[in-house]
């Protein structure tokens, strides 16, 4: 197993993620597809945490400006869908590499909870920012519809088929980064996160380590939220809050830092796990009156958070390596300080 | 490498097995013998709760009181009422969940222009009626684009007019200008105050986020421009802080408030219910339900909310609620014994749908306004009613009407 | 210029409750080298209790040490109960459990209150002084700015002058050496919850009755502002969150009465990246900070 090459495997996985979606409704592969976008963009953020040590707040932003990129881009080209959608995952490329290169500029300067401040105050402009800049508003922007394909409309519904271009989308989003991590590249990551001054000195510059890394990590966000622009035609700001944001730290953290296994473990937690107990909640009998509506998940999701976290700190990854103890612990995490 | 060729061949299997592929349309989703279930999107949680959780409650109240006097043509209405939190990726999925989960019926009065707008697509796509949007922007009305969805608030762009409108007709040389919500919101009740006094007249035009902290600054603005008839585009925390904040500045403009935030109720738990009376006599503002407080409409709902909603605060939320249910309670009936999505569609369509307000409902194949004109109401010793003044607007035309309120029938269960 | 004096008075006040709430986040930070991500749920929740009380006895300070009471002991439990079982050195588990405690706060006190706004009043007259004819400062701006002023003396005095201050200060920058010595880390660590969370708490509560009532989501904007404060002004610096508060206070109030009420959040961003740029940890950054 191990000897098969990284593109190999992502294959290999598309294909299987492709060929479970015909086991699931319509809506639950809805519910895959933004799990894929979640995807992306938690595992770019877990690469930059993890290996780099920067604390990101705004990754949220990020898949917004990817979404936006899809939307412009898009909606501008004319075509058959294939061109729509490679100029659209262009534009998010575009948008999302070019606002990580900004905030990575600045984030090679930043110690952890201050790069977190500029992140949070990002989060918090998005919706200005929406009102100020020709996007639409707090409506945002349409993007198109695509199809399913004529070949194969008596197959499969309009759900799976986005849920099939979200699985392929992660994937191309997620397969650099991956061999981004394994490689050089990531080795200068885990070097500069391990001793600065010591990787100064051996001809590897921080800043422009944690700049790339940023840039790394901005573009799976950006591709994430171009598959939220796929699988619901539209991108605006109210769906990338404050809420969303720390949403994606906690699945990066739930699901183990500086693993890619574990942000999709992370990313399927935070989309199933509030509706799952959405509708155990619902399914209970409730004569509390109309208070406890929605409320009573959220409380449910929040407790289940706090107590997974200070129970093994160390996030889902860990307790799977645990299980799996024979396996080489070739991507074991390192524990982290982010703050200095 | 075992494992993995077995999980493509469960795969393929499961390919085979497809439960995923588009379905035949047999019956209609939703509608049973004795059963018809639709659903809404609300923010039941999060910051837009406070001013909206009680709607979906008041229809739900208002449901069981017709399903417990026999329901619709012999059918109970089962309302499923799922919470955005106000965020349009959660209105997504709960609406998603709706259609190909629940299989409802219809979406009725989804809240919210963006949560709302973030759906219409799809729903639209899916064919799914989309009855009564709890918003007054204009993209409810595009019958051509989106001939499922129907609107039902009056539109902000016609609240701004028929205020500007009754500002002039009390006094033209008023010194008139806006404070509104920085959004679609404040913007239409711009655009409608500028429709009557000419565009860049208006004398000082402010704007606030909803997670802004205060008003000092926009209330400090208005003042030292010295306007004379505030209107307002804002909801009803807003109004009562822009109304107190301006008093606390000895400062007593005439305030001219759009229907959403002009709720006597709302604005007097705000305000204190001594202080309310005092700063809110005088305040001029628009709606187009029945909230007379010694209405029969009133009468009625209050008698419903006290037995099927547990006697919650009873405020325009309240009556907002209810009249949606019954608006959807008459078009069901007047779908027939056996509805259809089409044969609901039809019956909005068909204008024969009277509603419950003080103006004819609009609707027919080529209008989905719901509400094209609204009444004035002020505030007067403490009691908020409807003076005998209308406007309808067309097209940036204000024209005076008659008001011409629906008589309560048959006990408000529409159909028998 | 009446609209600038107007302007500049409405945002001192508000600039008041920033440096307190920003304050708070340095205390917790140089306790416990964390951001506490629950001061706004926790300080809410203690501002709920203020409001019980006051319902209940009609008395506006009755409330007020219940309100502090509660926040001391909300930053006590959530220390001890909570933050001390992720252990040293991990500031991400510390957030995340902190993001957790909010939904599970805010979520209860919506099910236990219920989601309306709930009017507070102050004790003083909100009705401005008039000088020169341009409405100033209320009694309670003052009243807002006293007891701001007060506490945040108050802390100053306690961290600096004191020798609980100094056996505080030892236990966040060199635990290890603070604990040979005989200082008792972890006490001193739930200390300085207890202190922090107390004082958003009164940061909370001179903020409600100016905004649209009480509310579980009253402080959140508080918190993220007070967040950029604290950034700004260096967090381990309490002179540092005092400055930026009043800065950002004023920005705020300038801006959306000159601009608009949308552009405040963006000069607030724009401000952090300038400071953040020229000087990467904030204004008043302490030295210890720099590398190679």
């Amino acid at each position: 197993m191990r000897r098969l090459s990284i593109p190999l495997r992502a294959l290999l996985i598309t294909v299987l993620a492709i060929g479970g979606t015909f086991g699931l409704d319509p809506f639950r592969n809805y519910q895959l597809a933004t799990a894929a976008a979640c995807f992306a963009a938690v595992a770019g953020l877990t690469v930059l945490v993890g290996l780099t040590g920067q604390l990101s707040l705004g990754h949220a932003v990020l898949m917004a400006s990817g979404g936006y990129g899809f939307a412009f881009a898009a909606s501008a080209a004319t075509g058959p869908a294939i061109l729509v959608l490679a100029a659209g995952l262009l534009g998010a490329v575009a948008v999302s590499g070019l606002l990580g290169l900004l905030l990575g500029l600045a984030a090679a300067r930043l110690r952890g909870p201050y790069l977190a401040g500029l992140t949070l105050a990002l989060v918090i402009a998005l919706p200005s920012a929406a009102n100020t800049l020709p996007i639409g508003g707090d409506q945002g922007l349409r993007a198109p519809f695509l199809p399913v394909p004529e070949a194969l409309t008596a197959l499969i519904a309009v759900e799976q088929w986005h849920a099939w271009l979200a699985i392929i989308v992660a994937a191309l989003a997620v397969t650099p980064l991956v061999m981004l991590r394994s490689g050089r590249a990531g080795l200068r990551m885990r070097a500069v996160l391990d001793d600065e001054t010591a990787s100064r000195l051996s001809g590897v510059d921080p800043g422009s380590v944690k700049t790339g890394a940023f840039v790394a990590s901005a573009v799976p966000a950006g591709l994430g939220g171009a598959i939220l622009a796929i699988a619901t035609q539209q991108v605006a700001p109210g769906g990338y809050g404050l809420a969303f944001s720390l949403l994606l730290v906690v699945a990066a953290v739930v699901g183990g830092l500086g693993s890619i296994g574990g942000a999709a473990i992370g990313s399927v937690l935070v989309v199933f796990f509030p509706w799952v107990v959405d509708e155990l909640v619902a399914a209970a009998p409730t004569d509390l009156g109309q208070r406890l509506d929605g409320n009573l998940a959220v409380l449910v999701f929040g407790a289940v958070i706090v107590a997974v976290t200070v129970l093994w700190p160390g996030g889902a990854a860990r307790l799977l390596d645990r299980f799996l103890a024979a396996r080489p612990r070739r991507f074991a995490t390192p524990a982290t300080n982010t703050e200095r | 490498m075992h494992k993995r060729h077995l999980t493509v061949a469960a795969a393929a299997v499961l390919a085979l097995t497809a439960c995923s592929t588009p379905s035949s349309e047999e019956s209609t989703p939703g509608v049973t013998d004795d059963t018809v279930v639709i659903g809404t999107h609300q923010p039941l949680t999060g910051p837009a709760a406070a001013g909206y959780s009680a709607i979906s409650a008041a229809t739900s109240a208002y449901f069981e009181y017709v399903n417990a006097n026999g329901g619709i043509n012999g059918r109970q209405i089962e309302y499923i009422v799922k919470d955005d939190g106000y965020d349009p990726a959660n209105t997504q999925n709960a609406v998603r969940e709706l259609v190909t989960e629940d299989k409802v019926f219809a979406v009725v009065n989804g809240l919210g222009t963006p949560t709302h707008s973030s759906v219409l697509d799809y729903l639209d796509q899916q064919g799914v009626p989309d009855l009564f949007v709890s918003s007054g922007s204009l993209t409810w009305n595009q019958p051509g684009v989106y001939p499922n969805t129907f609107a039902y608030n009056a539109d902000y762009v016609t609240e701004g007019a028929a205020l500007a409108k009754y500002a002039i007709e009390q006094d033209p040389d008023a010194v008139i200008c806006v404070l509104g919500q920085d959004d679609d919101y404040g913007d239409g009740v711009i655009e409608g105050v500028e429709d009557v006094v000419g565009s860049n007249t208006i004398a000082e035009v402010q704007s606030y986020a909803t997670s802004g902290e205060d008003l000092n600054a926009q209330i400090g603005a208005l003042m030292s421009a010295g306007c004379e008839v505030n209107v307002l585009g804002t909801i009803n925390g807003f109004t009562a802080m822009a109304i107190g904040t301006a008093a606390q500045l000895d400062w007593f403009p005439k305030w001219y408030v759009s229907s959403s935030g002009a709720d006597y109720p709302t604005l007097a738990g705000f305000l204190g219910e001594e202080l309310a009376p005092v700063l809110l006599e005088g305040m001029v503002s628009v709606n187009y339900l029945p909230f007379s407080p010694d209405g029969e409409w009133v009468a009625l709902f209050e008698e419903i909310n006290a037995e099927y909603n547990d006697g919650a605060p009873f405020t325009g939320n309240t009556v907002f609620g209810m009249s949606v249910g019954y608006l959807f309670a008459e078009a069901l009936a007047a779908a027939g014994e056996d509805p259809t999505r089409e044969s609901l569609v039809a019956a909005i369509e068909s204008g024969e749908l009277l509603g419950n307000g003080i103006l004819p409902l609009s609707y027919s194949d080529s209008d989905h306004a719901g509400y094209r004109g609204v009444g004035i109401a002020t505030v007067s010793d403490g009691v908020q009613d409807y003076v005998d003044v209308a406007y309808v607007v067309s097209a940036g035309q204000v024209d005076a009407v008659e008001p011409d309120p629906v008589p309560l029938e048959n006990d408000g269960i529409p159909g028998n | 210029m009446d609209r600038f004096v107007f302007l500049f008075s409405a945002g001192l006040a508000r600039g008041a409750v920033l440096a307190l709430f920003a304050l708070s986040l340095v205390i917790v930070w140089r306790a416990a080298r964390v951001v506490n991500f629950a001061q706004a749920a926790l300080a809410v929740a203690a501002v709920y209790a203020a409001f019980a009380v006051t319902a209940a006895t009609g008395s506006y300070s009755a409330g007020l040490a219940a309100g502090l009471a509660s926040g001391a002991l909300l930053g006590a439990l959530a220390e001890r109960g909570l933050m001390r079982r992720l252990g040293a050195n991990a500031p991400l588990p510390g957030i995340i459990v902190a993001i957790g405690l909010v939904m599970v706060v805010q979520a209860g006190l919506a099910i236990g209150f219920g989601p309306e706004h709930r009017p507070m009043h102050p004790p003083f007259s909100q009705r401005p002084f008039v000088i020169g004819g341009v409405p100033v400062l209320s009694p309670y701006d003052l009243f807002t700015l006293i007891a701001a002023g007060v506490v945040m003396g108050g802390l100053a005095l306690l961290f600096n002058r004191s020798s609980l201050g100094l056996q505080m200060r030892a236990a966040a920058f060199a635990p290890e050496t603070a604990r040979l010595l005989g200082v008792r880390v972890s006490r001193m660590v739930t200390l300085g919850w207890t202190l922090a969370v107390a004082a958003a708490s009164l940061a909370a509560l001179l903020l409600v009755p100016n905004e649209l009532g009480l509310n579980p989501h009253a402080a959140d904007l508080l918190f993220v502002n007070a967040f950029a404060v604290a950034v700004i002004g260096g967090l381990d610096s309490p002179a540092g969150a005092l400055i930026a508060g009043i800065g950002v206070g004023l920005l705020g109030s300038l801006v959306t009465g000159y601009v608009s009420a949308s552009a405040s959040p963006l000069a607030v961003l724009a401000l952090l990246t300038l400071v953040l740029l020229v000087r990467p940890g904030g204004l008043f950054a302490a030295k210890e900070a720099r590398t190679a």
